[in-house]
């Protein structure tokens, strides 16, 4: 195999389904411009939905509420396992409770330029708006979002924003919400409008025709691989972090669904925006399987430092205040512990580099309350935060009201993904993708706690009326069926990689392949990228996955629950991934938001943008195993937020 | 509704709850009697033979005493039939052991089951003893109270039964009614410790008033 | 430090179990307790054996997959989940049993993974609101009480990991029903349903198979989100005023 820093560029793609007119009329001209199914009809029109998170969750549930028969499957043994369950921090709308000034143009406006103007307004305008109604959604679930004394919802600032928009349950509230979802899609289930298949997982997409017509997945118990059909597919399983084998997603997430679907045509967008959270626990040696995001709130309160000099190897609380450096205080006076993920993650990388990280192999920097403690008393320091410092404690034996915490970035949060317009709908006719697969509101950075807010706005509220579109205009009148040509083929060529990874029997496990790849791209697609360090990551990945596919052993069979092929079966799409994510961040010679190309930066250190050239988000397409994809941009126009430079100093 | 509560396990409880408390109400009014005991044979004869003819004239002769025995066996057949059937769902529910174990629960809540069975065959054995006079140890006489017990504990066996069986029972109130408080919904986190003391108090009071008789008559005190 | 591990080990849930000894060194003390798992897996793998297979995704304490008992105890000694059990809770040379939840509810899958079905059964039961979506009044609408919040938030934080069924010896799933009960009907927003859905729950609970509560206090003990045993009291409340309700109409 070759390896290819190479590509062809196509045609441009755009999103033809946002209406032209003010952006806060579009919304509901698409709504009412999308052509409706007759609800007699729908029972008749399957859908199937891949995910149980938030956004597969909420659109699982709603379909089935508008009388969709809808085919849900999950890989957990529980819908109510997904990873939406992890997020801590909580969600945005735009409710202006606090009279603070906040509106759907503010949120608009933050959102868009969070994302370093590399997202599509029209739909960042419309998560906005809808932000609302998810709220209030959410309470008549019973979501015990926390109140204050007079029984109304309480909200807080978060990550760096002037208002407080952001609506939480303590530090669960991604939890809270999931089992929200989960409980309304129970009750479709209860009434028989969903058929839930859990611990069943997508292998492959089936396209007939150019639509997707269906799935082939494989029942994790038995082994058994079996093909489900519907008038639309919709895809909501999640993002592609655990490509760096080390993030903060569950272990099981993956990148299968998407990666299948734009081997079958589907085009992905952005693969090189990957969020890298700015306060993660740190790793403590090889062993490490994952790591643990503490919520960002922390930082409202916490000042990060490293010792000024390097190597300083006393423990900090020995360390006097003038030997200390207050980085982010320093280099950013007005936001101090408060700029942006990207720039906090970066500014602790530089640190590290210089020498001066903390703790076992210096990837580390303190992030201490002792201030904290004594300007507002240990009591509420406790109450703000008594459920991190616990959680802290019991991971790393250390008592962070005494010594200061250790904390180093970690891959938290996949912007790109699925290229889709306006409706939600990928390049594939039929084939819709929602939450964190997809790639449309985030830009090159996610803001915090947009990701719930994304994730339910999808599957609540977008996805519900744009797919009745599809379905009222693409009425299937032919069956496809197990024996139609394409499906057997499509079958076949699932059971054949199975098989080829249970057959290899070489000598080394999935997990070693899935951890020297997550190390090549963690160097050299991380928190900064050089044109030099991804050629070289480029000239890499092909070989591993010639020795992966050469030396991988599998043991037992696939017919039955065998947690090893699965995962090795992952590992097989990471390995094409992880090659156009690094071919994309090389292509991408300009810095915005995640991505930080060393190459591009302004004289201070800063990402440097350069929208003439990259103003557009770049969708690939799927030409073959270590084939040089062709790209095909999206110009993103800017009507309403014009790109500035972010700065944050 | 009596088909609900049958049906369904917290049902079964609230009826082991109730029949319960009506047999911990009866066995306070038990024990005190029975300390009428150290007032002589006269007193305590006096009030076994009030026993019969409390009512009276709205009740004839025994009537009061025939209620409250209804009531006592019913509460002791719900009690036992619920204690049964939710024991056999409960070793159903739970078909393997653990290969590790180790001790779980307190002792008053393990015991549970087989103190149950135990004064079950106790409360067998404490009837055709003392009620009906068919075990008893030395010559049975009817209307005659004092003596019967004081016969009966002059037996070894008579204080071993009994004493095991008295402690049992406290083991059994001392779990069995924080349980039931929790069963009928009267348990808080506010009251919880309340609950228990008077659990705790209830079990000690009940076993230390009921074996205060065999040992009044072993000691001597009474005869 | 070096452990001794003794691992159920069963091929499917037809087959036969075993307790399997194996050996493992180089554990680290800042390990999880998955982590020095997947170490023995790793070692099984290369000499050609099958791994052991244990439920696990988000290694955070929050999803609820993890669920083993370790020595007796549903998620090991500590109060949390075994993925957030690390290994310096155990000294070198150690020997640790490692089993399966156990309830006839429950049953194996393989190895160490047991089907938990049961409990999104309970939850389609009756375990949600009906508000479909668009439907929602404005969130502020209906201000709820904040101790009212609070109690429902401390219920809602239940992960339906099922450490009460595998610790109860009656392999009863009281606590968690009552948490998902409780979390509901004190909000105003669960209160139409509030009846319909305890009565209905707790018959689906006692449909699946699992036990009678008497109150051991073990599954409260073994809960690492700390629901509390008085939630069962408070759902036996419920139940009471639902029975009653539902016997007057």
């Amino acid at each position: 195999m070759t390896s290819y820093a190479d590509y062809t560029t196509g045609e441009p793609v755009a999103d033809t389904k946002a209406p032209a007119g003010p952006i806060n009329e579009r919304w509901d001209k698409r709504r009412f411009e999308a052509k409706l199914v007759n609800p007699a009809n729908r029972r008749k029109q399957t859908v199937i939905v891949v995910g149980t998170g938030l956004a597969g969750g909420s659109a699982g549930a709603t379909l089935a509420e508008q009388g969709y028969r809808v085919v849900q499957f999950c890989y957990q043994d529980s819908p109510r396992r997904a990873h939406s369950i992890a997020a801590q921090g909580g969600i945005n709308a735009a409710k202006n409770y606090r009279n603070d000034g906040d509106s759907v143009h503010r949120l608009f406006y933050d959102t868009v330029k969070g994302g370093d103007f590399r997202s599509r307004e029209s739909n960042v305008h419309r998560l906005a708006q809808i932000s609302v109604e998810i709220i209030d959604q959410c309470v008549a679930q019973g979501v015990p979002f926390a109140r204050e004394y007079g029984g109304l919802l309480d909200t807080r600032s978060f990550g760096g924003v002037q208002v407080s928009r952001t609506f939480y349950a303590r530090g669960q509230t991604g939890q809270q919400l999931l089992l929200g979802a989960y409980q309304a899609l129970s009750r479709q289930i209860a009434a028989g409008n969903v058929e839930m298949h859990p611990r069943t997982e997508m292998l492959d997409l089936i396209v007939v025709d150019g639509r997707a017509r269906g799935i082939v997945a494989r029942d994790l118990i038995t082994g058994k691989i079996d093909t489900y059909f519907a008038d639309a597919v919709v895809l909501a399983s999640g993002g592609y972090g655990n490509v760096f084998y080390l993030s903060t997603n569950a272990m099981n997430s993956n990148a299968t669904a998407v990666w299948r679907a734009h081997r079958r045509g589907a085009y992905f967008a952005n693969p090189c925006f990957t969020q890298i959270h700015p306060t993660c626990i740190p790793r403590t040696g090889d062993h490490q399987s994952k790591l643990t995001l503490m919520s960002e709130s922390l930082r409202n309160d916490g000042r990060i430092w490293v010792p000024k000099a390097k190597g300083d190897t006393r423990p900090p609380n020995q360390i006097p205040e003038d030997e200390r450096d207050y980085y982010l205080e320093r280099i950013y006076p007005s936001f101090g512990n408060l700029v942006p993920r990207d720039i906090a993650s970066r500014a602790a990388k530089n640190v590290c580099d210089e020498g001066r990280g903390v703790g076992p192999g210096g990837q580390g920097v303190y992030l201490d309350f002792a201030d904290a403690i004594k300007r507002m008393g240990r009591g509420k320091v406790e109450e703000r935060y008594g459920n991190l410092f616990d959680m802290y404690e019991r991971i790393t034996a250390e008592n962070p009201y005494e010594v200061p915490m250790r904390i180093y970035p970690a891959v938290h949060y996949t912007m790109g993904g699925l290229w889709v317009d306006y409706d939600l709908q990928t390049t594939i006719p039929g084939l819709f993708a929602v939450g964190e697969a997809n790639f449309s509101d985030h830009g090159a950075n996610r803001l915090g706690a947009s990701a719930l807010m994304q994730g339910l706005a999808d599957g609540y509220f977008v996805l519900p009326a744009t797919i009745n579109d599809y379905l009222a205009r693409h009425p299937h009148k032919d069956e496809v069926g197990a024996d139609h040509p394409v499906v057997q083929e499509v079958l076949a060529e699932t059971e054949d990689r199975l098989n080829l990874l249970l057959a290899v029997d070489g000598d080394r496990t999935p997990d070693s392949f899935h951890r020297e790849l997550g190390e090549l791209l963690w160097e050299f697609c991380g928190m900064a990228r050089t044109d030099s360090g991804l050629r070289k990551a480029l000239e890499r990945i092909p070989q591993i996955r010639e020795e992966f596919w050469r030396r991988i052993k599998v043991p037992g069979t696939g017919e039955e629950f065998n947690q090893s092929l699965e995962k090795a079966n992952r590992i097989v799409d990471y390995l094409e991934l992880a090659e156009l994510m690094c071919l994309d961040a090389l292509h991408r010679s300009e810095s915005c938001g995640g991505h930080f190309r060393e190459e591009s930066q302004t004289p201070d250190g800063e990402a440097a943008r350069k929208d003439d050239e990259f103003g557009y988000a770049a969708a690939w397409e799927f030409t073959g195993t270590g084939e040089a994809p062709t790209l095909h941009k999206e110009d993103l126009v800017f009507e309403y937020v014009h790109p500035t430079q972010r700065s944050y100093a | 509704m009596a088909r609900t509560v049958w049906d369904s396990t917290v049902g079964k409880k609230t009826v082991m709850a109730v029949s319960g408390l009506i047999m911990l109400l009866y066995l306070v009014a038990h024990m005190i009697g029975n300390l009428k005991i150290y007032f002589g044979a006269g007193e305590f004869n006096h009030y076994a033979h009030w026993l019969r003819t409390v009512g009276e004239p709205f009740m004839h002769y025994e009537w009061t005493l025939w209620l409250i025995r209804v009531v006592l066996v019913v509460a002791v057949v719900a009690h036992a039939v619920c204690a049964y059937q939710l024991s056999r769902r409960d070793l159903k529910a739970r078909p393997t052991k653990y290969v590790h174990t180790r001790p779980r629960a307190s002792y008053a809540t393990r015991t549970m089951r087989w103190g149950g069975v135990i004064l079950g065959l106790f409360i067998v054995w404490h009837v055709l003893d003392l009620t009906t006079g068919t075990v008893h140890s030395g010559g049975f006489q009817e209307g005659h109270p004092y003596q019967n017990v004081v016969d009966t504990f002059s037996t070894w066996y008579g204080d071993v039964i009994y004493i095991v069986a008295m402690l049992a029972l406290g083991l059994h109130i001392r779990h069995g009614f924080w349980s039931a408080a929790q069963t009928l919904g009267a348990g808080s986190r506010t009251r919880d410790r309340a609950l228990k003391t008077v659990a705790n108090v209830l079990a000690t009071l009940l076993t230390a008033g009921f074996i205060a008789v065999p040992v009044g008559v072993m000691t001597g005190v009474v005869s | 430090m070096k452990l001794t591990l003794r691992v159920w080990r069963q091929k499917n849930a037809g087959a036969e179990g075993t307790m399997s000894t194996y050996e493992v060194d180089g554990i680290s003390p800042d390990m999880s307790f998955l982590e020095m798992l997947d170490v023995l897996n790793e070692q099984l793998i290369l000499s050609g054996e099958d791994p052991v297979a244990f439920d696990h995704d988000c290694r955070e304490g929050i999803c609820g997959a993890c669920s083993l008992v370790i020595n007796g105890d549903a998620h090991g000694p500590e109060r949390t989940t075994t993925c957030q059990l690390h290994m310096r809770s155990f000294k070198d040379g150690d020997t640790i049993d490692v089993e399966p939840w156990r309830a006839a509810a429950f049953p194996v899958v393989k190895d160490l993974v047991v089907d938990r079905s049961a409990f999104d059964r309970i939850i389609q039961a009756g375990g949600y609101i009906t508000a479909p979506t668009g439907s929602a009044p404005e969130a502020h609408a209906t201000p709820v009480p904040k101790p009212d919040a609070d109690f429902a938030f401390e219920h809602a934080e239940c992960i339906g990991c099922g450490a009460c069924v595998a610790a109860c010896p009656n392999g009863a799933a009281m606590l968690f029903t009552s948490a998902k009960v409780n979390h509901l009907n004190v909000l105003p927003q669960g209160a139409p349903e509030r009846e319909t859905r305890v009565l209905d729950m707790v018959a689906q609970m006692d449909e699946e198979g699992f036990g009678g509560c008497t109150l051991t206090g073990e599954c409260a003990t073994a809960c690492p989100k700390g629901i509390p045993l008085v939630s069962i009291t408070s759902m036996n409340k419920e139940w009471l005023r639902a029975t009653r309700r539902a016997a007057k109409r």
